[in-house]
């Protein structure tokens, strides 16, 4: 479609703004966005999300840039992606010397970067002053080094870009293993030795919430402290209702839940570093990877910011299709949310096996297309990868038009009314509007607390601003409504799909020629789609090499998972895992 | 069901009782009803675990096997599926799930991260196969992998049974079984039994 991005660019017009309010502090960044002097950094935040309404800040990262450029020396730089209602993003660049990288954390102004400012500390180093809990996040605490920093290399390190030279010496194959001193994935620094030494990580989570205040129910009422003992559990990382390997550690106060935090880390496999290896292309199938349950929807993601980047003009059969694609994923990407969900407040698998039913059929027409049941890996930059089959359209006709709809007013009708059903969800875990957004929360969690804000609608990629469709949204924010709202979604998705696949064209589904490698001009991007669980977003830089410079992703399961401790307070442990599963994280994309 | 039956001689039924008892060995009993009550610890690691799950829906229904018992709790599984990416830091976990079962157990390595790292092996943060960490069965190679190809997984360890007689299995066994030494996680992952090797490269150096 269009090669242009439809964003609002901060243009000279909001230089001048700056220039005016906070003279000296932004000047225009490599790129794209502006670079605000560090300690000017939290004041222009203020002034941005109270004057000029940049309420969201979606996405943190670090960038490294070890070797200086034409106008900056050797640096760090933090990036943040602001929105406001209509229109973002407004990037800002922060730099901070390699020596010793220190920014002011935002955290204040928006609670939403707590938990990727404690990523990029963790992978980059970067530190934030001020954040009020900057531990690791994804690896833990005693881990050596900030893996994504460009001079930190693992044990299996072979070469910059792939594809490796190194592997095939002389024709003989050789193996990563035979590369490290121990046979294995492991390397410590120089003078550690495993003798007398005890391994502490893990431990710090407890301090912190052993010691918390009670929540505010209490100090209200006549609860006497002594009446219930204060203990501190573990839910997970194996554990039935954790949809995955998520562990969380929660202070409790008889059966209440004072304070909970989610420890994350578990399923952490570094997409990142991983990606800034590959080709442009080879990233395409490790998105697949990320949200595991819905990857056309990933593979969308990363296919439109490099788009972006490259300029290229899909074909509109090839955005039909596309579209297609996602919204059947989101169908399927729904009904099992739905599924898992009444799996955790008790109905242990029964409603999941329906919900399956129904994913076996999508999946089998992503099978039909790409090859592949869940890793469909089916998009490239300017088309898709093949044509659908012959026997597609009647099957997926059927589907949409039949037995998808009746399927779902079925489940509808078996769970909503039911009292015991409602008893456990209505009013449990709501999460007001302000604190939503202030959050970071997107998707269907977002749009279940009153913010009509979905991607499609408010920076239509693709050809979403073709449909007639309805943004679904519901004003309690409870448990029952993110249910119900993924009820409304997929029937809009349903009137998404029976116009893509009534209106579908016959033509190319490949902008140009097939290619494998990729000529990505130099820039940087920040390309989002709204995938089923919230806004995916992909942060690339490129320096016009043959692979991502920075290959960063903002996934919505980690930035939503960042309210669990907030909705969890003050209810009950059988709570949890409900509000989580209302949530809906994959951890493949939470841990990345 | 060939090297246990073969090596005992079955008395003969009485005719009169030929409707109702059936003999044989204790070994292939054994084997027969184990085969058909095979429990599987529901633990998912990653991409895998939604193909496990499938595998476990109605439509390759996994109850056809016995194995519709699927709990979280390892102490009442015999099989352990490993569906997914053994990351380091879940490492030292998956350990502990395997020592808290109960023998005779099993481990089914599913999918390429589980087999060898897969796509994720040159990650930092990635173990290269769960069988660095704990003996494995049966591998099942996929990106994920089918629940078919799962299926037959379960087949081969069945087929595996029919060749072990009881006697041989660790339960029965003598020596005592102090389970695996938990990984600790250090400036990376401190696998136990590697510091000898550890010492040897310090002394070398």
């Amino acid at each position: 479609m269009v090669a242009e991005t439809r964003v609002s660019r901060p243009t000279a017009e909001m230089f001048s703004t700056l220039e005016e309010r906070f003279p000296g502090a932004a000047q225009p960044a490599e790129y794209e966005g502006v670079v605000i002097a560090p300690d000017q950094l939290v004041d222009v935040a203020v002034f941005l999300r109270d004057e000029l309404g940049y309420t969201y800040l979606s996405c943190v990262t670090g960038v490294d840039y070890p070797e200086p450029t034409a106008r900056f020396p050797a640096r760090f730089e933090t990036v943040y992606h602001t929105f406001r209602d209509q229109g973002g993003p407004l990037t800002l660049h922060a730099h901070a010397s390699r020596g010793n990288p220190v920014v002011p954390s935002l955290v204040s102004v928006w609670p939403s970067a707590s938990v990727h400012e404690r990523e990029t500390w963790d992978l980059m180093g970067i530190r934030f002053e001020g954040h009020p809990d900057l531990r690791r996040i994804l690896l833990w605490e005693g881990f050596e080094g900030h893996p994504l920093r460009k001079d930190w290399h693992e044990p299996y390190y072979e070469a910059d870009y792939k594809p490796f030279s190194s592997r095939y010496p002389k024709g003989k194959p050789v193996q990563a293993e035979e590369q490290t001193p121990l046979g294995r994935n492991l390397q410590y620094p120089p003078d550690w030795s495993p003798e007398g030494w005890e391994s502490q990580a893990g431990m710090e989570v407890y301090a912190p919430l052993e010691a918390c205040a009670p929540v505010d129910e209490y100090a209200a009422s006549d609860w006497c402290p002594g009446c219930t003992d204060r203990v501190v559990i573990n839910i997970g990382p194996q554990h039935l209702s954790t949809h995955g390997a998520l562990r969380m550690v929660a202070c409790l106060d008889g059966e209440k839940i004072q304070r909970l935090e989610p420890v994350l880390g578990y399923l952490h496999r570094s997409h990142e570093k991983i990606g800034e290896r590959n080709t442009w292309l080879a990233n395409m199938p490790f998105t697949d990877r990320l949200d595991y349950i819905c990857s056309m929807s990933n593979n969308f993601g990363y296919a439109v910011a490099v788009e972006k980047l490259l300029g290229v003009e899909v074909p509109e059969r090839a955005e039909y299709i596309r579209v297609i694609m996602a919204e059947l994923t989101r169908v399927m990407n729904h009904l099992l949310s739905i599924g898992f969900f009444t799996n955790d407040i008790g109905v242990y698998l029964t409603a999941m096996l329906y919900a399956l039913e129904e994913r076996e059929l999508i999946v089998d027409l992503f099978e039909m297309a790409s090859g592949s049941r869940m890793m469909c890996n089916y998009f490239r930059f300017g088309g898709v990868a093949r044509d659908l089959p012959e026997g597609f359209l009647p099957l997926a006709r059927e589907l949409v038009y039949e037995r998808i709809p009746r399927r779902v007013d079925e489940l509808e009708r078996f769970l909503v009314d039911n009292e015991v059903f409602r008893a456990r969800t209505v009013g449990v875990g709501v999460l007001a509007a302000d604190v939503a957004v202030a959050y970071g929360c997107t998707g269907p969690l977002l749009r279940a607390s009153g913010v009509p804000y979905d991607i499609r609608r408010v920076e239509p990629y693709s050809i979403y601003d073709e449909f007639d469709w309805d943004v679904a949204a519901r004003y309690n924010g409870d448990i029952y409504d993110r249910f119900m709202v993924r009820f409304k979604e997929i029937r809009q998705s349903l009137r998404i799909l029976h116009q893509a696949l009534e209106r579908l064209p016959e033509g190319p589904i490949q902008a140009g020629k097939k290619q494998t490698i990729v000529e990505v001009p130099a820039g940087e991007v920040y390309g989002r789609v709204e995938s089923p669980k919230g806004e995916l977003g992909f942060y690339l830089v490129s320096d016009g090499g043959p692979n991502p410079y920075r290959y960063r992703i903002r996934a919505p399961s980690f930035a939503n998972l960042g309210v669990l401790g907030e909705l969890c307070c003050g209810h009950l442990v059988a709570d949890v895992a409900p509000i989580l599963a209302s949530i809906d994280v994959t951890l493949g994309e939470v841990d990345r | 069901m060939g090297v246990v039956r073969e090596a005992i001689r079955l008395p003969e039924v009485p005719p009169e009782l030929q409707g109702t008892v059936r003999l044989m060995p204790w070994d292939r009993l054994y084997n027969w009803s184990r085969k058909r009550s095979l429990w599987p610890l529901f633990s998912g690691l990653g991409c895998c675990a939604i193909e496990m799950i499938c595998a476990a829906a109605a439509r390759f229904d996994q109850a056809r096997f016995g194995m519709d018992v699927v709990r979280p709790s390892p102490r009442q599984a015999d099989l352990m599926i490993v569906s997914g990416t053994v990351t380091k830091k879940m490492a030292p976990q998956v350990v502990r799930l395997y020592n808290q079962m109960a023998e005779p157990k099993y481990v089914i390595a599913m999918g390429a991260c589980a087999i060898s790292g897969g796509p994720f092996k040159e990650s930092y943060n990635v173990v290269s196969g769960v069988d660095k960490l704990i003996p494995v069965e049966v591998y099942v190679p996929g990106c994920p992998p089918r629940p078919e190809a799962l299926y037959n997984a379960f087949l081969a360890l069945h087929a595996r049974w029919d060749r072990e007689p009881i006697s041989s299995l660790r339960w029965y066994r003598k020596d005592e079984d102090a389970g695996i030494p938990v990984p600790a996680l250090g400036p990376d992952l401190v696998d136990w039994r590697l510091t000898g090797k550890m010492a040897t490269l310090e002394r070398d150096k």
